[in-house]
């Protein structure tokens, strides 16, 4: 693991940038963010969550802090607030904190040096940085993943977001700062969410070795679609907290994983059916 | 998969093992496209003017690729020229 060095000064901050991004809309980016910056904070470290889609502001919906939303991402680039006005601290996981998107319908609020600014002063203190990224390949979703040292790239075993996902790929191997720069390359990982183990055995769906074999980037986790995602959406709370849920459990590996621990997969098997439904396919 | 299902899918392959095939035909096209350089569009149409220049040709007559082969490049172009 490498860690980028921030300031001119010559003071090293450590943070790790981390985007997540995924080229097709509804995914689950931003589930996605709000379940592993939570999941990371639980372990101890200090993190922020960032909301990089301007205009379509959702991650503040997704933590329940919609309402205590007063400065955004924009509002600190445009200094019209400071980083510490803006942020908002989350009431449920302590060392998580949330930098909500504008809602501004300017797309050219989001500047490269801008974005550059508040990272570098994210990252004197904090231990990660999650860029929730637009959907799309637009300035947005550029912006995002620019700085990234790491990419999560979530994917739905469907092809149009599998060949989105590839698309994201070759930009964050071409466009990114890392890229550019002519640095080691963004970690990449594939996260495979809304995954049904029962029709992937009936042949209706891709499954997580056939999206492995094309997308060909290493595997941070599966997630089963479950009830518990809209549940916790519908209440505000990342589904990484509903440990009683397959979803949030399979979030938590994801995370493990993503600390560089081994955890095997669950929850890809098919749930005994009786003899009968069996029979009859039901 | 139940009895009904056996007599039905019998033979065909299934949906996601089409998903698959496209996928990958899919993706190593435009994984082969990305790795062009940029001004290889250009290139290629300058190609295409300066042979219609001296033959009449359709600008679909002309195909002109790039491919890489480990640390070889080659540049192919087919043109396909008029009966007469």
């Amino acid at each position: 693991m490498d860690w980028l060095l921030v300031g001119s000064s010559g003071d090293m901050a450590l943070a790790k940038i981390i985007v997540v991004t995924s080229g097709k809309g509804g995914v689950g980016k931003t589930t996605s963010s709000a379940a592993i910056g939570t999941g990371i904070a639980l372990q101890g470290f200090k993190t922020v969550i960032i909301d990089f889609d301007v205009g379509l502001r959702n991650l503040d919906l997704i933590m329940g802090c919609e309402r205590r939303v007063v400065y955004d991402f924009v509002n600190v680039i445009n200094k019209e607030a400071t980083l510490s006005q803006a942020l908002i601290k989350d009431k449920r996981t302590k060392d998580l904190f949330i930098l909500p998107a504008s809602q501004t319908r300017d797309k050219d609020a989001l500047t490269q040096e801008g974005v550059q600014g508040v990272l570098e002063e994210l990252a004197k203190e904090f231990d990660y940085i999650i860029c929730d990224s637009p959907a799309g390949i637009e300035k947005g979703a550029q912006m995002a993943l620019y700085f990234a040292d790491a990419a999560i790239v979530v994917t739905n075993p469907e092809v149009s977001s599998v060949r989105d996902s590839d698309r994201i790929l070759g930009i964050l191997q071409s466009k990114s700062r890392r890229a550019e720069e002519g640095k080691e390359p963004i970690e990449e990982y594939l996260l495979l969410t809304r995954y049904h183990p029962e029709r992937v055995a009936l042949g209706e769906m891709l499954s997580v070795s056939d999206v492995e074999d094309i997308l060909a980037i290493p595997l941070l986790g599966v997630i089963p679609e479950s009830e518990a995602v809209l549940k916790a959406s519908n209440q505000g709370t990342p589904v990484i907290l509903d440990t009683e849920s397959e979803a949030g459990l399979a979030y938590t590996d994801a995370v493990d994983r993503l600390m560089g621990e081994e955890r095997p997969l669950r929850f890809l098997d098919i749930q005994k059916k009786g003899f009968f439904k069996r029979l009859l396919g039901g | 998969m139940g009895i009904f299902d056996y007599f039905k899918s019998k033979g065909e392959p299934s949906s996601a093992s089409v998903a698959k095939d496209r996928l990958q035909i899919i993706v190593a096209h435009e994984r082969s496209k990305r790795k062009q350089p940029d001004y290889l569009p250009q290139m290629q149409q300058e190609i295409i003017d300066v042979i219609r220049k001296y033959v009449k040709v359709g600008s679909d007559d002309v195909q002109i690729q790039l491919e890489n082969i480990e640390d070889c490049s080659i540049l192919e172009v087919n043109v396909t020229l008029p009966d007469n």
